[in-house]
């Protein structure tokens, strides 16, 4: 979508809504500097959210609106639980259809925006929990893998159902007592990132949302790897501070707490050669970008 | 705002986009001998797709082959075998929201696997395709004729249409893209046939020119935007509506559901004009009427000719719609009948239930004779159950038991 196609017309400007003017005056749509640092100084894709106070989930949904590459021409399909809450605040259009079936939604439309726009950027980004992408979704997240889907997975790993009250799920801990796990989680977390890499997917992230450069950065590349190659994942460790006792001011903290060394989300990463590739070529442009930008303002100085 | 007609120019596979009125009534049809599957295929071959999705079931399997052989053609934009129907209709969604003209087909076990999607896509507005070739849902395992899973369908918001013959599979494939598109209706459409009787015989169906198609499906049409960011996102609520138990909430789910099924009203005049009717009547006058969908009506006529040689005069209802239903018709052509009997491949005889809410003095309606389970119903039986209703004898037919 050009930009053009947001602007109000003059006549129309003073009854339309104060976001939608400051969306056509301060959205950073088409920027290519566009990061997590525009947070808090342009019209940002998310303002409000219904999530918890201090709820992880709702910085890594803060951030990642921020990294998109291109939201001008980004579509993003959630699923049932907290993002689904969210996804009706956000500046791009977004799909939720059922609980579970994001990934072969996502597989549909783009396939049909690759036939409609042919040669434009069309990205498609999923975004949902892990009851979503692993228990009830996991068939239609792996088949969209197989089949070598070019969009992006990511799933918001609280690693329980938060939405529905705390119920068991694939990705928790083993031995977590939560409801539908009376006597403590029987068997181990599932090995979702490493379940991806031997899917077939190009990029695959493990990381928690502590760091917003970080996020910014795993963001950017797995949509360019899947813009242009295949299938990425991204798993997010977006605590539920409400379900595991903590207060709102200690989501941070277990974050911080959970990806040292050793633990369940210390960073890990799998790129394949067509990945590295492709995300050594774009980083060459990127450094050739700045090196230029700086060059012009050395000649307007 | 101007619009630009398509009509006479190419699409992807170089025919010609025509004039649908034109193409389905004024341009020169070809007699061809085909199985029903085949002329799934020659359907889609004209509708101008873009995306199909495809997974075996007996008995669609060779039709959504055969679908992807015209993919291979350059007939469709984009053809793949999703891994459980479940899925497929939910990329069929997917296809759909992002502004496709999307087609599919399933069958018994298979459209109750993807029965969460439907009542979503009718809610979602996308007005994708579905051909549905009825087959037993039952257990022990059954592939075989049966069309008990259309009562499944009846209430999810689709539009449902119950094709008797090939030549109306034919036509309506092509004529329901133009019914379901409609900016006042949008909504999928399930359009019917029974499992192998249609499918797997042979038939003369009268084909329009392979060189000419239907106009592209445009998205910009829809009453709800097209999720491919071509039109400025709206921040659509303020506060999700699933979060709130408050009257406001009540009424918006509650309004968005209505106008789903006013949606399916409002189809009605489209339908009527492009399938001539709801419903199709011979000999409205007559005292016995039969009544049904399907290739029950195919044996009723085969009845209704055997007992017209014994001196019995009987009419023939088919209906077209199930959904929108037909109510005023089907009131209309049977008010004189004081035997109204409604002939049904399933067990539960959900056709006959749907007539009796539908006429004063149901009575008059005889829920039967029902075959299921892969059953075929010999014209014999009709009319004995006919002959039975009017106290008359019956020759007893062999195999029936006592």
């Amino acid at each position: 979508m050009s930009k053009e196609r947001i602007k109000i017309a003059p006549e129309m400007h003073d009854i339309m809504p104060v976001e939608y003017q400051d969306l056509v005056e301060r959205a950073t749509y088409g920027s290519e500097t566009r990061g997590w640092k525009d947070i808090g100084t342009s019209k940002e894709l998310i303002e409000e959210h219904s999530l918890c106070a201090g709820c992880p989930e709702s910085m890594a949904f803060r951030y990642i609106l921020a990294s998109l590459p291109a939201p001008e021409d980004t579509v993003m399909v959630g699923s049932t639980g907290c993002t689904s809450l969210v996804f009706p605040h956000v500046g791009v259009h977004n799909i939720h259809s059922l609980f579970g079936n994001q990934n072969a939604i996502a597989s549909g439309l783009k396939r049909a925006l690759t036939v409609r726009f042919p040669g434009r950027v069309k990205d498609v980004v999923v975004l949902a929990g892990d009851g979503a992408t692993v228990d009830i979704g996991l068939d239609m997240t792996l088949q969209a893998w197989f089949r070598q889907e070019k969009f992006t997975t990511i799933c918001f790993d609280n690693e329980l159902y938060a939405n529905t009250g705390g119920q068991e799920s694939g990705l928790m801990q083993k031995g977590f007592v939560a409801k539908m796990a009376p006597v403590g989680k029987t068997f181990e977390k599932v090995r979702l990132p490493e379940i991806a890499r031997e899917s077939g997917c190009h990029y695959v992230v493990n990381c928690t949302v502590s760091k917003p450069n970080l996020v910014e950065k795993v963001i950017k590349n797995s949509i360019h790897v899947a813009r242009e190659i295949g299938p990425t994942y991204l798993q997010l460790y977006t605590p539920c501070i409400l379900e595991i006792g903590k207060n709102s001011m200690e989501g941070l903290q277990e974050m911080r707490d959970s990806e040292k060394p050793a633990e369940r989300f210390s960073y890990k990463e799998y790129v394949s050669d067509q990945a590295k590739e492709l995300l050594t070529e774009l980083a060459a442009k990127e450094k050739e970008r700045k090196a230029a930008a700086k060059r012009q303002l050395a000649g307007q100085a | 705002m101007a619009t630009q007609s398509l009509v006479g120019t190419t699409n992807r596979a170089g025919q010609t986009v025509t004039d649908p009125w034109e193409l389905m009534h004024a341009t020169e049809r070809t007699p061809s001998f085909f199985t029903g599957s085949e002329v799934i295929k020659e359907a889609v071959r004209r509708a101008n797709c873009d995306v199909m999705i495809a997974y075996p079931i007996t008995p669609q399997s060779e039709a959504a082959a055969l679908i992807g052989e015209l993919f291979a053609e350059g007939f469709i934009g984009d053809y793949f075998r999703g891994e459980s129907e479940f899925a497929v209709m939910s990329q069929c969604a997917g296809a759909a929201f992002g502004g496709a003209r999307v087609f599919t087909t399933t069958a018994g076990p298979g459209t109750m696997r993807a029965m969460e999607n439907f009542p979503m896509w009718a809610g979602a507005r996308l007005p994708i395709q579905m051909i549905v070739t009825c087959r037993g849902i039952n257990s022990p395992l059954s592939i075989q004729p049966d069309t008990l899973e259309i009562s499944y369908l009846l209430n999810t918001g689709m539009l449902v249409w119950h094709a008797e013959t090939a030549q109306d599979f034919y036509d309506w494939i092509l004529k329901g893209y133009m019914v379901a598109e409609e900016p006042d209706v949008h909504l999928p459409l399930a359009l019917c046939c029974d499992g192998f009787f249609v499918t797997h015989t042979k038939d003369v169906v009268n084909l329009t020119p392979a060189d000419m198609c239907l106009p592209p499906y445009d998205p910009y049409r829809s009453p709800v935007p097209c999720m491919d960011m071509e039109c400025p996102p709206v921040r659509m609520m303020r506060d999700p509506f699933v979060m709130k138990s408050n009257y406001i909430s009540y009424a918006t789910h509650a309004s968005w559901q209505q106008e789903v099924w006013a949606a399916i009203e409002r189809s009605r005049k489209h339908s009527i004009r492009w399938l001539d009717g709801l419903i199709e009547v011979d000999n409205a006058d007559a005292d016995i009427l039969i009544v049904s969908s399907g290739t029950a009506v195919s044996q009723g006529r085969e009845a209704k000719c055997m007992l017209e040689d014994e001196g019995i005069d009987v009419g023939i209802v088919k209906v077209k719609t199930l959904r929108p239903w037909p109510a005023e018709e089907i009131r209309e052509a049977t008010r004189k009948a004081r035997h109204i009997i409604v002939p049904e491949f399933n067990v539960t005889g959900w056709m006959a239930k749907e007539i009796r809410a539908t006429i004063p003095n149901p009575d008059r309606v005889y829920a039967g004779p029902h075959v299921c389970g892969g059953m075929t119903m010999p014209p014999e039986i009709i009319a004995a159950d006919i002959k039975a209703r009017l106290g008359l004898r019956a020759e007893s037919l062999a195999g029936r038991g006592s």
